[in-house]
């Protein structure tokens, strides 16, 4: 007897969660403006999936998004990542922090179509335009704002954030640096770094080619860049290990060839760090979003991107020391954080870009030259 | 019953067929041993294998191969050698030193105890951790570099060498010589110093004793240590990558670069057919041993 109300209570409960659960699915999809699912995987922008409303409503109901290499303490993605989670209700899965870009577009390859691949991508121009194949097209709202050249026509990818390669130091450990060819003084000895190995990472080949363009180099040929190096380990100046927060925070790396928004946080463990942009040698460099064509939350992908290009989400990286890719509209438009602007480094003079070619030739001669240059 | 491939078919024709022996089960028990062996070594490097003779088409190629001859590979191939050989043998060489004092003390002491439980951890001490700790203290920034520094003696005056070939020497070390300490041991309790006093009274010297008693005891399990010891620093990448980053001196980080560069310099066959060349390197190093343990062990 008790056994069987047990079971026709236990029956009318899964009736309940079936009524509750069909009625959440029907009130998500908004009546007309609805965005299913095998919509959403292939939309190209919010208005052609119902609007915005729509969008939000779907990617509350996939209720998650998976992200990968996106460090908190990069870029201010830490306060990016728990304000879209706490904006949306949806829970954030965050891979392998630390990863490369390349990992990134390795997850993707490897994980497919399960529900653990990564929905969005933070990547490097390099990898980005080696593998546009893996990327679904599209257009956030503020799409008119992003530059022409900051972006693939039809959305497969669009730059999101950057900044200009500078050296950090530490300022009361080392002179002040007024120009590159001060870091040959006896005072550095031991103490120059880059941010990786530039055959493998991006900001280090950068580093290296603004060393290259401070010697009179061009951007064609990065030989002058690797000479400066070379030059630098034959004083004794070189430091071989990866500078990283702890070795600057403990004085291993005290100057470090990075971006300045990533080398300007280093200010929170070293009060007397500055940051200093050559004027003859003002590379810049932009990351790029993508996402990815088998997204296991597709709505939420989008709505992701929708939240990095609101005023809100470029405000965030602009706090994080970052230049947001809609920067100038927002100067314009006044919708931009006045102070945190003014808080940038300061750099003079004009900046130059790298292009696809430019890099593959840097990276090529990289790969042939470097580990003789600096042993 | 059948005995559809027994062994004693194939290996020993004159016997007859259904002879006195029954077939045996006892192999059973080494199936999951085969299986995880299959699984989590053979087949892997299986995928390496194959994999090196693809490019990035997936179209069939001995390219990889032929760029394992790039300046830059040779040298890593060279550092990686000369880094795993120099603190394999000079890590079984102060392991076993260690090893020998702790054998002959009291057997139950605290040093012993110590000593044992503390190699068993250092043993195990690598990565980013280790390697940090090296560049916490005696790193250019390091309070033991500069407390010396402070008193006159700058060990760093002539080149940074820590982030080096010779800094892979010194911080190797501290995980090589207690792994020496733990695998030379056993091998150290087993002589019996009944042997030393027979040699003794047979007119014996020290020279003698470990000359023709002791020494050729303990010869084949000091080649196995180091061995062991090579295998570990060859393989090692982690220590490496967070010490020297620049250049990619280790065959390991060369592996790393060809999977995740994010410049564009991803070759995976690459990566691959360097994974091949530790495979084969590793491989002539254990024939090397096992011949000359043949050879050591013939008296036994």
């Amino acid at each position: 007897m008790r056994l069987g109300s047990l079971t026709r209570r236990l029956g009318l409960a899964v009736v309940a969660i079936f009524v509750v659960a069909a009625c959440g699915s029907s009130g998500g999809g908004g009546g007309t403006a609805s965005c299913s699912e095998s919509k959403a995987k292939t939309t190209t922008s919010a208005a052609a999936c119902g609007g915005m409303d729509a969008l939000v409503a779907a990617a509350k109901a996939e209720g998650k998004l998976n992200v990968i290499a996106l460090p908190r303490d990069w870029a201010n993605y830490g306060k990016e990542l728990d304000t879209f989670a706490a904006k949306y209700g949806i829970a954030i899965t965050s891979d392998n922090p630390d990863g490369s870009s390349q990992d990134e577009v390795n997850a993707v390859n490897q994980l497919g179509t399960t529900s653990r691949a990564p929905d969005v991508l933070d990547i490097g121009m390099a990898v980005a335009l080696a593998n546009t194949t893996l990327f679904a097209p599209y257009k956030v709202t503020t799409w008119a704002d992003i530059l022409d050249t900051q972006k693939e026509s039809t959305g497969v990818w669009f730059q999101d954030y950057g900044g200009f390669m500078s050296i950090g130091y530490d300022s009361s450990k080392v002179p002040t640096i007024t120009s590159i060819d001060d870091l040959f003084k006896p005072e550095f000895k031991g103490k120059v770094a880059l941010n990786g190995d530039p055959t493998k990472a991006n900001a280090a080949l950068n580093g290296v080619m603004m060393a290259n363009l401070a010697e009179g180099g061009s951007l064609d040929d990065v030989s002058k860049g690797v000479d400066f190096f070379h030059r630098l380990k034959v004083a004794g100046n070189f430091s071989k290990t990866q500078a990283t927060t702890a070795t600057v925070k403990n004085g291993t790396t005290p100057v470090v060839f990075d971006w300045d928004y990533l080398s300007a946080a280093h200010g929170k463990d070293v009060p007397a760090w500055k940051v200093f942009v050559p004027n003859n040698a003002v590379l810049g460099g932009y990351y790029a979003q993508a996402v990815n064509k088998n997204a296991p939350h597709p709505a939420a992908a989008r709505l992701w991107e929708e939240f990095l290009y609101s005023d809100e989400g470029q405000n965030i990286w602009l706090q994080g020391l970052a230049r947001p890719v809609r920067q100038a509209a927002m100067t314009k438009s006044g919708t931009v954080d006045a102070s945190a602007a003014a808080a940038l480094p300061p750099v003079n003079g004009t900046p130059q870009f790298m292009s696809d070619s430019q890099a593959t030739a840097a990276k090529n001669y990289l790969v042939a030259n470097w580990l003789k240059a600096i042993s | 019953m059948t005995t559809a491939g027994s062994p004693a078919v194939t290996t020993n024709v004159g016997r007859p067929l259904l002879g006195g022996r029954r077939f045996s089960l006892d192999w059973v028990g080494a199936l999951p041993f085969f299986a995880y062996v299959g699984l989590f070594l053979a087949l892997p490097t299986a995928i390496i294998a194959i994999g090196a003779f693809f490019d990035a088409n997936n179209s069939l190629t001995l390219d990889n191969f032929v760029h394992l001859g790039r300046n830059y590979v040779v040298q890593a191939t060279i550092t990686t050698t000369v880094v795993s050989a120099v603190t394999a043998l000079l890590g079984a060489f102060l392991g076993a030193l260690l090893a020998y004092a702790i054998a002959t003390g009291n057997p139950n002491g605290v040093l012993r105890r110590t000593l044992v439980s503390a190699s068993g951890v250092l043993a195990q001490f690598g990565g980013v951790t280790l390697a940090f700790a090296f560049i916490a203290s005696i790193g250019p920034a390091g309070f033991v570099y500069l407390f010396f520094q402070s008193h006159g003696f700058d060990y760093y005056s002539k080149s940074l060498w820590l982030f080096d070939t010779p800094g892979l020497i010194v911080v190797y070390l501290y995980f090589q010589i207690p792994l020496m300490v733990l695998v030379f041991l056993p091998a150290l309790d087993g002589i019996k110093p009944q042997w030393r006093e027979a040699t003794e009274s047979l007119g014996g010297s020290t020279w003698h004793y470990w000359r023709h008693v002791a020494g050729p005891l303990l010869f084949p399990a000091f080649l196995g240590g180091v061995l062991l010891l090579f295998a570990n620093a060859f393989s090692a990448y982690a220590t490496a990558n967070a010490l020297i980053n620049q250049g990619a001196p280790v065959l390991a980080q060369q592996i790393s670069n060809g999977l995740s560069s994010e410049v564009g310099a991803v070759e995976p066959g690459f990566a691959k057919a360097i994974a091949v060349e530790m495979v084969v390197i590793v491989t002539v190093i254990t024939i090397l041993y096992s011949l000359l343990q043949r050879r050591t062990a013939r008296w036994l």
